[in-house]
């Protein structure tokens, strides 16, 4: 038995009986209605409609999470969200992470869980917008299969906690409707949802769904994968961008106990960025990752610069001001944004203000390391095993790689140790996919091909935060009012490489409506591109973050220029309640619900303080993908720096799925943004980059980082967004305005720890 | 288990083994035990036991970090100390009793206090460096009934997500538990 719900003309919902009495509900879209059943996780109707949702007669209620988590917290609250709809106990619910959705149809590949990207926040309001209509046809169903099994009319009916209860008392669960449940015949139109008020998961706190898992060490990671007598593989690359081997001796690898082969991996050409293996590199296949690394030493590989070399920080950072000029001498740069005229404001104004903010390039440093497990079985297919934000974009390398069918490519995708951005390149799939190839004919080509990149690995060759420089000039009327706004910003964008015309390589480092555009009437903003070879990607909302540092820090420049409280400043700035549009992102914008997290954030940390206390306070906000952060902080001058007393972050994300994961996702992208902003710094001498390890880029070091994050979640029914990049962009300048107040130092140069020990 | 691979620990019967006929007296090899079993380790005796844990025996709760000591994500106990396994060479473990987290919750399952407690937290954002946390605590709670934020701070593991906050309250829960006699 099976049926059919339309929710538009592209999307659908589908149900079956599947095997021992269970009701199984997809989702899907138009591009996989004539989906055949693959292998799946559950077998049977589960994969015929796609894994979503299964009552299973034992009382067990399973729900597949098809978006990856690499800490965000999107297994439980995904979840939640259908758990609620289907009034399901949650002591019951069984989450499983799906892998890839993917099928043939017509030669082209059909993905049956749509985006399954993990980035930029998308997760929560994607889910809300249609992994509701699966929850609710679930409980439709059994309330239909339980009015019949009762004899009566189902609105006398009502479903609480995973049992349907008459009007007349009876219960009955939904196991023992689940069997009945998959017969009904299908609504003529999408159930209706619930109403909100009766939500009794939606807005409670969660703990984590892997929690039991992970604190007995069972949560299994890509690298956990114990599945056939897996070979190690471990890389030696070259350092230089653009460089190439010199020396190596692979006989003197070979020869160590364990190892099994040294083999040449070369770079494809003309392959995006972010797609292909990075660099050319030489891998170690041993017994364990002890003889790979072995081996790998003992290759003691020379590596020789390209044809030019990657240049230092100083050097970028003297190019971005020659570019910035003075306002006649500036080389064209892409205008991402002109209201009015900023020169002409300029002209007029009774004060002008100018100041110029320096960025270094960042690693993610995630928690596990690359790496990627490959079982290839030379001429049939393909499993891949490992933690990416983006399993549809692993897929394309892997098809590319191996130029199989749709059918014969699995791609798992398990709990990931942190992503930030670092998991939406899939280049350490392609080293472990081209690994795997290289082998396929030798004495280990069916064993699988377990691929690990070491810490210095890592942080050798990321996908950095780009470099930027910002210079910010404001002109000021008599009434103390910003008039004129220029921000100009360089970088070496992210987009290069990334079939992106050159016009467009801005988007990934500024955003054309982020504030103020919108508050100034004169406003404009530039961009300038600059040069570098080191491979560039997505931190953790990239393009709020960066900018948001010099915006938010220029302000409480200005506001002290003037002699004005920051906050009451801001407040000015922000004016009336209204909505300023917001092109994508989560817009538009509201300037009340700005101001009311500032005002809080403010409260929180006794604002009325700021004049008088010894302490430095310091306050910033941001607007990130719908979400609205203000962070306040307070930090105390000490003899050689800074202690950081309190921290304060409070967020409207609209209606929160999971209070208890938001706090965390709070409290750890404001201690992450402060720790990056306060000591961290990926650097390049002699044309490769200098860091190594956790002792030369000290990731998460807890000094001087705050006791504790405390946040304040707003009310809200309006419209949730995502959770895990929103409170990082006001983290950093809050903390500098703060230093400013304590010290009266302004840190234009992040990390701000060395500059402030510089400037003192 | 999975298949092993060639360096496979020659399996020596436990105790409560003892019907299994003895293991044959070859190879020299490093006798240790693990969460109550018994390993013989007769290959590399440099190797670290962050590798043999994971890539000899397959017991895969300690994570790999750094290589250089500094994360805390291999953390591990040997005779009662924690320790970080990637820099334990094996030749040092000869009759060391070593628990990892897959040996920490009782043999009904019941968990050990530190891990309920870092339940009860909801200490797990991307979970990876966790069970070094959870290592390192139990140690900690061994030597320190009462923690101060000293105390705690000194275990230096790092957390990526930035969990330290729950993490120092799944710690102090965890002591409040191991006091009354709750856990």
């Amino acid at each position: 038995m099976s049926g059919e719900v339309r929710l538009s003309r592209r999307r659908f919902l589908k149900y079956a009986a599947g095997t021992a009495g269970a009701l199984v509900i997809g989702i899907g879209s138009a591009e996989a209605l004539d989906r055949p059943p693959p292998v799946g996780l559950l077998g049977d109707a589960w994969a015929q409609v796609g894994s979503y949702l299964r009552v299973a007669a034992d009382g067990r209620i399973y729900i597949g999470v098809r978006d990856p988590d690499n800490g965000e917290g999107t297994a439980t609250s995904l979840a939640r969200i259908i758990a609620e709809e289907l009034d399901a106990d949650w002591s019951r619910v069984i989450v499983e992470p799906l892998g890839l959705g993917i099928q043939a149809g017509n030669g082209e590949p059909r993905f049956t869980y749509g985006r399954q990207r993990s980035g930029d926040a998308t997760s929560i309001p994607a889910a809300w917008a249609d992994l509701r209509q699966a929850g609710a046809l679930g409980r439709w169903l059994i309330l239909q299969a339980a009015a019949r099994r009762l004899g009566l009319p189902a609105d006398q009916l009502h479903t609480e906690n995973g049992v349907v209860i008459a009007s007349d008392g009876r219960r009955l669960s939904y196991a023992d409707l689940a069997s009945a449940a998959a017969s009904i015949d299908a609504p003529s139109t999408a159930p209706p949802l619930k109403a909100t008020d009766a939500y009794r998961l939606i807005g409670q706190p969660a703990g984590d769904v892997d929690a039991r898992a992970a604190v007995t060490g069972q949560l299994r990671y890509a690298g956990d994968d114990s599945t056939g007598d897996a070979v190690v593989a471990v890389l030696a690359r070259c350092p230089y961008p653009g460089g190439s081997l010199d020396t190596a001796d692979r006989e003197a690898a070979r020869k160590i106990a364990g190892v099994y082969d040294v083999i040449d991996i070369t770079p494809e050409q003309g392959q995006l960025a972010g797609t292909a293996v990075q660099v050319p590199s030489i891998a170690v296949l041993a017994t364990d990752t002890w003889s790979a690394l072995a081996g790998r030493a003992a290759l003691k590989a020379t590596w020789k610069q390209g044809p030019s070399v990657e240049p230092s920080a100083y050097t970028l950072e003297q190019k971005a001001l020659e570019l910035f000029g003075d306002e006649a001498g500036a080389a064209e740069p892409s205008t991402v944004r002109n209201d009015g005229d900023v020169a002409a404001a300029r002209k007029k104004a009774a004060r002008a203000l100018e100041a110029t903010y320096f960025q270094p390039w960042i690693a993610h440093a995630t928690a596990e390391t690359p790496n990627c497990v490959v079982r290839l079985d030379a001429d049939t297919s393909i499993t891949v095993i490992a933690a990416t934000q983006s399993p549809r974009a692993a897929y394309a390398v892997v098809q590319r790689m191996t130029g199989f069918k749709p059918e014969q490519i699995d791609i798992q995708v398990p709990r990931g140790g942190g992503g930030f951005g670092r998991r939406l390149e899939q280049d350490y799939i392609a080293e472990a996919v081209a690994v795997a190839l290289a082998k396929k004919d030798d004495t280990v080509r069916n064993r699988p091909i377990k691929l690990l990149w070491t810490r210095d690995d890592d942080l050798a060759h990321d996908y950095y935060r780009p470099l930027a420089v910002h210079r910010l000039n404001a002109s000021i009327d008599r009434k103390k009012a910003i008039v004129g706004w220029h921000q100009r910003m360089a970088s070496p964008s992210m987009l290069v490489g990334r079939a992106t015309p050159d016009n467009r390589l801005w988007q990934s480092e500024l955003v054309p409506d982020a504030l103020p555009a919108g508050l100034v009437p004169n406003f404009r903003s530039d961009w300038y591109p600059l040069e570098s070879q080191l491979a560039r990607g997505e931190w953790r909302g990239s393009p709020h973050v960066t900018p948001a540092f010099a915006t938010e820090s220029f302000i409480d420049e200005i506001a002290h220029s003037l002699k004005l409280n920051p906050l009451d400043f801001r407040l000015a700035m922000l004016g009336e309640g209204r909505q300023l549009p917001y092109n994508g992102r989560g817009g538009p914008l509201d300037t009340a619900r700005l101001a009311n997290v500032l005002k809080l954030a403010a409260e929180k940390i006794d604002w009325s303080r700021w004049l008088r206390s010894e302490n430095g306070l310091g306050i910033a906000c941001s607007y990130v993908f719908g979400a609205y952060v203000a962070h306040a902080i307070e930090v105390a001058p000490t003899a050689d720096g800074i202690d950081i007393r309190r921290a304060v972050c409070v967020a409207d994300v609209g209606r929160a799925i999971n209070p208890l994961g938001l706090e965390a996702q709070l409290q750890g992208a404001t201690m992450d943004a402060l720790s990056t902003a306060l000591n961290l710094a990926i650097t390049v001498k002699d044309g490769k980059v200098q860091q190594t390890g956790f002792r030369d880029y000290p990731v998460s070091a807890t000094q001087p980082l705050p006791y504790e994050v405390e946040t304040v979640i707003v009310p809200s029914t309006a419209e949730p967004t995502g959770a895990s990049v929103i409170g990082v962009p006001s983290a950093a300048p809050a903390l500098a305005n703060a230093v400013f107040r304590a010290t009266a130092v302004r840190v234009r140069r992040l990390p701000l720890l060395r500059e402030l020990s510089r400037l003192r | 288990m999975a298949q092993q691979g060639p360096t496979s620990p020659v399996p020596v019967p436990t105790r409560q083994d003892a019907s299994q006929p003895a293991p044959k007296p070859v190879r020299e090899g490093i006798d240790l035990i693990i969460n109550d079993k018994r390993y013989r380790h007769s290959g590399d005796k440099t190797m670290p036991l962050l590798w043999y844990l994971r890539d000899v025996l397959r017991l895969t709760g300690a994570k790999y970090g750094c290589d250089q000591g500094d994360c805390g994500f291999c953390t591990v106990i040997v005779d009662g100390k924690a320790v970080a396994s990637c820099q334990t060479p094996m030749e040092k473990l000869t009759g060391k009793r070593v628990t990892t987290v897959e040996g920490l919750a009782g043999a009904d399952g019941k968990l050990h206090p530190v891990q309920q407690a870092w339940i009860d937290e909801d200490a797990i954002m991307c979970g990876f460096c966790q069970p070094g946390q959870i290592m390192a605590a139990v140690d900690l709670l061994s030597r320190q009934k009462n923690p101060s934020d000293a105390d705690i701070d000194k275990i230096g593991n790092l957390c990526r997500c930035g969990s330290y906050g729950r993490i120092r309250k799944a710690i102090k829960r965890a002591a409040g538990n191991m006091k009354d006699g709750k856990a």
